[in-house]
């Protein structure tokens, strides 16, 4: 679920933090720049794990504070293809079953992904699977707050940096409210035996 | 900013458990700054993913018992992401088990899978909710002697 990513980055300490260890003040940089934040095509960020180099710390004209060169790890959350996650279920809709990590939300389940037969009961406004067996059909309810083992079968990074102002200028005239898009989604399926709700599979 | 390697280690949920728990006991310590704006996203980051891990049987796991696991994992020929899954989510049934390990009819006979699925549970802690039904289990036991 989580991988370690090297990276390099100039951090800005500004001369009131000179007191302070180095380490210290670069680390707290680095988590209050990058925790939290997803970063295209690498994931969504969580903490820092170690700094490996600091390079010379060099003052430029004009600005007082030191820029330093750092190497470092940081733990981001990044899962590989066809992973087993378990996690949440945060409602239904149309589009599917929309899951949740509590970390992270953006995880779908899309229609065809489901255990199969599967009907969307509008006035519940839920999944249910319609499970056959020798004694008839059963309807196991996709419930919110459920929750569900899946296999990540896709992701999709959205580069949601801010446009230029020419741009901005024709999107206020034609909409009113800019489309809010994840920059970090994952699709997910349940369509394989042992996948979907635990309750489903366990034997009491 | 720049990225030198995407995918330079994967990490268990069992270390990033542990890093987390430390780094909140550390800004614990250093306690003034905790509150500030630029801090919020690290409370947030770290609260649901400590609250997210607490649940999972993780929490439980120490590096010897880690160590333990790889090394039994050795003769069954596995591959890193199968065993970093099985450590993570640490399955009790054959079905988990074909879900994590590809392709598991062809390289496990049944007979490998029991072996896997003792090694599993045996070697690694349960979850909070497997000891809770433990418990209870025991207790109806005791409830029926009289009896």
């Amino acid at each position: 679920m989580f991988v370690l990513v090297e990276m390099v980055d100039t951090v800005r300490i500004p001369p009131w933090q000179f007191e302070r260890k180095l380490n210290d003040s670069i680390a707290e940089e680095l988590n209050k720049k990058l925790a939290n934040k997803v970063m295209y095509n690498v994931g969504l960020c969580i903490c820092l794990f170690d700094i490996t180099k600091l390079e010379d710390a060099y003052v430029f004209p004009g600005d007082g504070a030191s820029h330093t060169k750092v190497h470092f790890r940081y733990v981001v959350f990044h899962p590989f293809l066809d992973e087993i996650l378990i996690g949440k279920i945060k409602g239904c809709s149309p589009e599917g079953v929309h899951v949740s990590l509590g970390f992270f939300d953006d995880i779908l389940i899309p229609p065809e992904s489901l255990q199969q037969p599967a009907k969307f009961d509008e006035a519940e406004q839920v999944w249910v699977w319609e499970y056959e067996t020798e004694e008839g059909a059963h309807d196991l309810y996709m419930d919110t707050g459920e929750e569900i083992r899946f296999r990540v079968v896709d992701e999709s990074f959205v580069d949601t940096s801010p446009t230029g102002p020419s741009s901005a200028e024709a999107m206020s005239s034609s909409e009113e409210l800019p489309k809010k898009e994840a920059p970090y989604t994952l699709v997910g399926s349940i369509s394989e035996p042992g996948l979907g709700l635990l309750s489903w599979w366990t034997s009491s | 900013m720049e990225v030198k390697d995407a995918n330079s280690a994967l990490l268990s949920n069992y270390e990033v458990f542990q890093l987390l728990t430390d780094l909140k006991e550390q800004r614990k310590e250093s306690g003034k700054n905790k509150h500030s704006s630029g801090q919020q996203n690290l409370n947030t980051i770290t609260y649901e993913t400590l609250k997210y891990i607490s649940k999972t049987p993780c929490r439980h796991q120490s590096p010897e018992i880690v160590r333990e696991f790889l090394t039994a994992m050795k003769s069954h020929k596995l591959t890193k992401a199968e065993k970093l899954q099985l450590l993570n989510h640490r399955p009790m049934t054959a079905v988990e088990i074909q879900l994590m390990v590809e392709e598991s009819e062809e390289r496990l006979t049944e007979e490998q899978i029991e072996a896997l699925l003792h090694t599993v549970t045996s070697i690694l802690p349960a979850g909070p909710e497997a000891e809770q039904k433990k418990n209870t289990d025991d207790v109806t036991m005791d409830e029926e002697d009289p009896a």
